[in-house]
């Protein structure tokens, strides 16, 4: 495989939220606000491409008994480390992201990547695998944050787009969009886009 | 050495182990000084944003210079007395609360505010910009719907006129209960009395809007009615003869008779 298909693919082709339904809990958890997809985007990126490489260090080493515990230790230790960080450098944003960061340890996409790409395939290819799978989140992150944020509660990255009512504007916040059920309905509505514009990611009735 | 047989699984598992252990606890120990610094300023700063000292995004030196105009002193809850003996600075009443030594269980006949244990000393805040007493600033906690509420309540030297109210950490639904960090709503409290004549503490989130003038009513949040009635309680709660009452007492009586000599020296 490509260098550029490994980093891209997972973007629109083999998306990890959109065609492997993986990591959906995350998205519906932090996506109310902007600012926190973006350090979660970027958390789960380091963590997915740091994992992707220790494991496929280590892969030819490790008895295939207690390879699944292997790769738990790594990316657990990963997280906290990332946990750790955060809590020292951008204290407000880990306080409001609360136990999330430290779910990234139960993130699907992070231990599917490491057992399905980083077992079999070598260091720098693993890494690669790991931000392009990484930046795939992101993107469906992003899409689910700015619509959660911009019409919940009429603001981007914290800054009032549309002045609220209950703040002395003119925009009545859609209440359900700051709740998580929403994220379901725009992850749906981004699938139903992507499967429109790539034909051959819709599933084959029986 | 095959991949599967035992000692390998014995020895990689043991290496990972030891590896990531290493990781994880020189990270913990090296950063731990700068989360403890982060968490103590995030503690004054949330203060300070609930007295209205600062507003925005303030940097860690206008915290700092905001609240070194502020006197921190711990009580005693039980008397109403000053403790001299604890150390301001590094009494935590929020662990105390939770230390089964440091804290007294409160019958739930009486536990308003649900928090089934409170500290038997309580950490306040005293604003003195130029010498006299301009605020009296009280930290508060108690149960909304989902979680509990943390908070600071600032009050005016009168010890009843509140100044403001800000809740630093909450799990509140947002857009409903959450609405209690909307700042129409805190600006709402600015000017309430906490007690009656008698001396009972009153506060009455309403549902609707609370009738114009009503100096013991706020408005209620509207679709959190649960999350309102918290609020209410918990103020009553820390305001009431389990709280901070006793102290409150003494501060006012103290405050008279200190402006009482003011005047009788100015006569004099």
């Amino acid at each position: 495989m490509s260098i550029k298909k490994t980093l891209f693919g997972p973007m629109f082709d083999n998306n990890p939220i959109a065609l492997q339904i993986l990591g959906i809990c995350s998205a519906l958890a932090v996506t109310t606000k902007m600012e926190s997809v973006m350090v979660m985007a970027l958390a789960v990126t380091v963590v997915c491409a740091v994992s992707g490489l220790c494991v496929s260090i280590i892969r030819n080493h490790v008895p295939s008994s207690i390879r699944i515990i292997v790769m738990m230790t790594i990316i657990a230790s990963l997280v906290i480390v990332t946990d750790q960080l955060l809590k020292a450098f951008v204290y407000d944003i880990a306080k409001s992201m609360s136990v999330y960061i430290g779910l990234i340890i139960t993130n699907c996409i992070v231990m599917g990547r490491a057992e399905a790409y980083a077992m079999k395939n070598g260091p720098i290819m693993s890494f690669l695998d790991g931000i392009g799978n990484g930046l795939g989140y992101s993107i469906v992150l992003i899409f689910v944050g700015l619509f959660r944020e911009l019409f919940g509660s009429g603001k981007l990255f914290g800054i009032s787009i549309l002045p609220l009512t209950n703040e002395g504007g003119w925009y009545q916040g859609n209440g359900m969009m700051l709740l998580s059920p929403s994220a379901f309905f725009l992850i749906g509505f981004f699938i139903w886009g992507l499967r429109t514009w790539k034909k051959d990611q819709v599933e084959q009735s029986n | 050495m095959s991949n599967d047989s035992i000692a390998k699984t014995f020895i990689v598992a043991g290496l990972l182990c030891a590896v990531c252990a290493v990781l994880v606890s020189g990270s913990a120990v090296s950063l731990r000084p700068m989360q403890e610094a982060n968490k103590v300023l995030d503690v004054k700063k949330n203060l300070l944003m609930a007295a209205g000292l600062i507003k925005g995004n303030p940097s860690v030196k206008e915290i700092e210079s905001a609240f070194a105009k502020i006197e921190t002193k711990v009580i005693n809850l039980e008397t109403g007395e000053e403790a001299t003996d604890i150390d301001a600075a590094a009494y935590n009443q929020r662990e105390a609360s939770k230390d089964p030594k440091q804290s007294v269980s409160i019958p739930t006949s009486e536990d308003i505010a649900k928090i089934k244990s409170r500290a038997k000393y309580g950490k306040i805040y005293i604003y003195k910009p130029e010498g006299t007493v301009e605020m009296v600033i009280l930290p508060i906690h108690g149960k909304g719907l989902w979680s509990t509420l943390w908070g600071f309540i600032a009050l005016s030297s009168d010890v009843n006129t509140v100044k403001g109210i800000g809740f630093y950490e909450h799990g509140e639904t947002p857009g409903l209960g959450g609405e209690v960090d909307n700042p129409r709503w805190k600006s709402l409290w600015a000017g309430k009395k906490i007690y009656d004549e008698n001396g009972k503490p009153v506060i009455n989130v309403v549902k609707g809007a609370a009738p114009e003038g009503a100096e013991h009513k706020i408005d209620g949040l509207s679709g959190a009615t649960i999350t309102s009635l918290g609020v209410q309680n918990l103020v009553n709660y820390w305001f009431g003869s389990d709280g901070f009452q006793k102290y409150l007492n003494n501060f006012r009586s103290q405050n008279e008779a200190a402006s009482s000599d003011d005047s009788v020296s100015m006569a004099q």
